[in-house]
């Protein structure tokens, strides 16, 4: 079976018909309206939006978590490494040994994990509805980055799937001429340094004939025409919008609420 | 008019005078004193020995050999007068390796994709796309994944996406190198159906000539020391005495003629047992598909096995997992006393230096199991694994035995590709394992690497070595005698000569 980022499982019928760039935007301007505060009011109001619009990934809550259980794990962390130094204000929650956690430090805590997904899950509704074939189409067609470095990327992203089969084949293959994994924690560094290597190697000539096999078929030159043209529709502006409207609705929110919290100030 | 009768490419006119190519990184000239005039249209066998130019050639006439500091070049290399980087567009190449081609996910848009950099308006584009999937027989949707292909349709696959840019010279560097025999056919018949319609100039280079004699008009044979050796019709170059001994010494598969193998062939069954698969479920990755189910084999001292099918059978990942590397699905792979010995009787739980004594696996690729600087360290390194003093003679005597003398300073990264060969096959036996796998040993090698390859082997099977080789080579198995295990459908079959 081989690893192909090139074409993942994408959901979401509708999000998938959308233009990655008004996408994009959407997400961009979500995330930037978290960063610009360190608040638990902004990071609910988009939380709380962003699990309203999970209908539209077209996914079971639980097939989500499977697909991004290490995120929801480092919420989890940060929350709890949050909840454990923050400033200890309030009433003692639990005070067992070193262990204190009060009142103030776990709304910290929870404010921080909030924040944590409510930050992360704009990047994955863009990931799991886009294509990477139509984010490059749209990236060079709506957003005119040179077509070298978008298709360059493409490329790259589909090396990368290949070289995770690459590794698997290196550590077979090292295994069968007496290099294991196992053996003292020197060894086992100094295999992994090799089969490192093995793989830097197998990547620079996997990567010089795909090139080849690129410039064989005219790639390289000034002028480009594309198969596929990355269009706008009235969707598009629906996305823009709405990742617009969240954005103001969590500043709004902060502010009202005082909870607002800019980084700048 | 129909989408599928487009305007004919012009054939291109190739002319070489006095051409030569020495990459930057190396002394001596890739290709060199090459005086050549290709008419258009004219179809082209390109021959010669390991290292006579040939790839070199190809790549040049691709315009893919890169810049003035990439190598040297001297004397006139023309498409229609004009040096192939100025005719971008005009000749096509299609790679021997199947899997480093494909650059996009989708059929339709990989096929696109030459088309697209040679600036095509979007109409056009897609009526080429047709044009050329339909040429090469690939009738897919085009939202069909491009790994979901096999090496025969990835190949074709490559012919279509180098036909969208409607070249007039058509370059395939060994295109079915790769491929089962079903796929060499596919590709082959797919790029006659091509020339057919085109009209285009055709230059194939491969080593198994009986593939494309009957298809060519003229065959070229280069000499390794420049210049061409032969050039002319195939009735005469392939024929006559004076030509193809000489191709065949300089390792050419002339058909008709087999290379010299040494040692006969095995004719016994096999002595005691051991390895023993029992009901084997075999799958790639732990939670990926059983490739096959329900494998019983016994593996005896002595005895030669072939593992065949079509390409994606699950051959690899039987022999894999027959060979300790990869874990049972189901069911269980057993080593005999007489081959476990001291270990436990699970080769996919042995330790690396306790399966390196026992089984050898030698890769398709044998870049990947090189570990070391220098011939030598490569062939002292199983033992040294394996620890106990051992003889430094069985180093000097495997290197004779396998030519590699010569080479033990060399890196192993800068051999040929025999050599390469060779040498992995040494490393393995370096260590005495009574059982050899061997992944696709004689893909893409030369008749004489294929007959020193047979001729060791036959040596190992007479000592007691069991010798286990997954191949679409029929001729190979038939050289080391045994019995074939076909693999095909999710079943594995053992059948007995």
């Amino acid at each position: 079976m081989s690893t192909d980022y090139l074409t993942p499982v994408l959901t979401g019928r509708t999000l998938l018909r959308a233009n990655p760039v008004s996408k994009l935007f959407a997400a961009a301007v979500i995330t930037l309206a978290l960063m610009a505060s360190i608040d638990w009011v902004s990071a609910a109001v988009v939380l709380t939006c962003e699990l309203v619009l999970m209908p539209l990934l077209g996914i079971s809550v639980l097939a989500l978590a499977r697909r991004i259980w290490p995120l929801l794990i480092a919420a989890l962390i940060g929350a709890y490494g949050t909840a454990l130094l923050a400033e200890k204000t309030g009433g003692v929650v639990l005070d067992v040994g070193p262990f204190l956690f009060t009142e103030g430090s776990v709304a910290s805590g929870i404010a921080v994990g909030l924040r944590g997904l409510a930050l992360a899950l704009p990047g994955i509704f863009v990931l799991l509805t886009t294509d990477p074939t139509d984010l490059a189409d749209a990236l060079a067609q709506k957003l005119h980055l040179p077509h070298r470095f978008v298709l360059g990327g493409l490329a790259s992203l589909r090396l990368a799937g290949l070289l995770v089969e690459q590794w698997e084949t290196l550590g077979l293959a090292r295994h069968a001429r007496g290099v294991g994994s196992g053996g003292s924690f020197g060894a086992r560094t100094r295999n992994l340094l090799g089969q490192s290597f093995g793989l830097i190697v197998q990547a620079i000539r996997r990567a010089t004939r795909l090139a080849t096999a690129m410039e064989a078929r005219g790639f390289g030159g000034g002028t480009r025409t594309w198969a596929r043209e990355s269009s706008f529709s009235a969707l598009d502006a629906v996305v823009a919008a709405v990742g617009l409207l969240i954005a103001a609705g969590a500043v709004t929110a902060a502010v009202l609420a005082g909870t607002w919290n800019f980084i700048l100030s | 008019m129909t989408p599928l009768d487009g305007p004919l490419p012009r054939a291109v006119q190739v002319s070489a005078r006095g051409w030569g190519w020495r990459h930057a990184w190396r002394r001596a000239f890739a290709a060199r004193h090459l005086d050549l005039e290709l008419t258009p249209g004219e179809r082209v066998l390109l021959l010669g020995a390991s290292g006579a130019g040939k790839s070199t050639v190809l790549h040049a006439l691709a315009g893919v050999l890169g810049s003035n500091d990439e190598g040297e070049q001297e004397g006139d290399l023309l498409l229609d007068g004009v040096p192939p980087a100025a005719a971008r567009g005009r000749a096509g190449l299609v790679l021997q390796d199947p899997e480093s081609q494909v650059v996009l996910a989708r059929v339709g848009d990989e096929v696109a994709f030459a088309a697209e950099n040679l600036a095509v308006p979007r109409d056009e584009i897609w009526r080429r796309v047709h044009r050329a999937l339909d040429d090469v027989g690939l009738d897919l949707p085009l939202d069909h994944p491009t790994t979901a292909l096999s090496g025969g349709q990835k190949q074709r696959l490559a012919l279509a996406s180098v036909l969208a840019m409607e070249p007039g010279l058509l370059l395939l560097d060994e295109p079915t190198a790769n491929l089962d025999p079903d796929g060499v056919l596919e590709v082959r018949d797919a790029v006659i159906r091509v020339l057919d319609r085109t009209r285009a100039t055709l230059v194939v280079v491969e080593h198994r000539v009986a593939v494309w004699a009957d298809v060519v008009d003229r065959v070229i044979v280069l000499d390794a020391d420049g210049g061409v050796l032969a050039d002319g019709a195939p009735g005469e170059v392939l024929v006559q005495e004076a030509t193809s001994s000489r191709l065949e010494q300089a390792g050419v598969w002339v058909p008709g003629r087999r290379p010299a193998v040494g040692g006969a062939v095995p004719t016994s069954d096999g002595g005691e047992v051991l390895l023993a698969a029992t009901g084997l479920d075999v799958a790639r990755t732990k939670r990926g598909p059983v490739a096959v189910a329900g494998l019983d084999l016994a593996v005896r001292a002595g005895q030669a096995i072939g593992i065949t099918g079509p390409n994606g059978a699950g051959k690899s990942t039987a022999a894999l997992t027959l060979g300790g590397l990869l874990r049972p699905r189901a069911g269980s792979v057993r080593a005999a006393p007489a081959l476990a010995g001291t270990a436990g009787d699970d080769p996919f739980r042995w330790r690396s230096p306790e399966l390196v004594q026992r089984i050898g696996t030698v890769f398709q690729e044998p870049e990947h199991q090189f570990l070391t600087a220098s011939v030598g360290e490569e062939l002292a390194f199983g033992p040294a694994r394996v620890g106990g003093a051992q003889a430094p003679g069985r180093i000097a005597e495997l290197a004779e035995r396998l030519r590699l003398t010569h080479l033990l300073k060399a890196n192993p990264f800068t051999l040929s590709g025999g050599e390469k060969r060779r040498l992995s096959v040494a490393t393995m036996l370096a260590t005495t394992p009574r059982i050899l796998v061997l992944d696709e040993p004689t893909f893409g090698q030369d008749a004489l690497t294929w007959a020193e390859l047979v001729t060791l082997l036959r040596e190992l099977v007479h000592d007691g070595v069991a010798v286990l080789s997954v191949t679409h080579d029929a001729e190979f198995i038939d050289a080391l005698g045994g019995a074939t295990l076909h693999v095909s459908g999710g079943a594995g079959t053992l059948v007995h000569r």
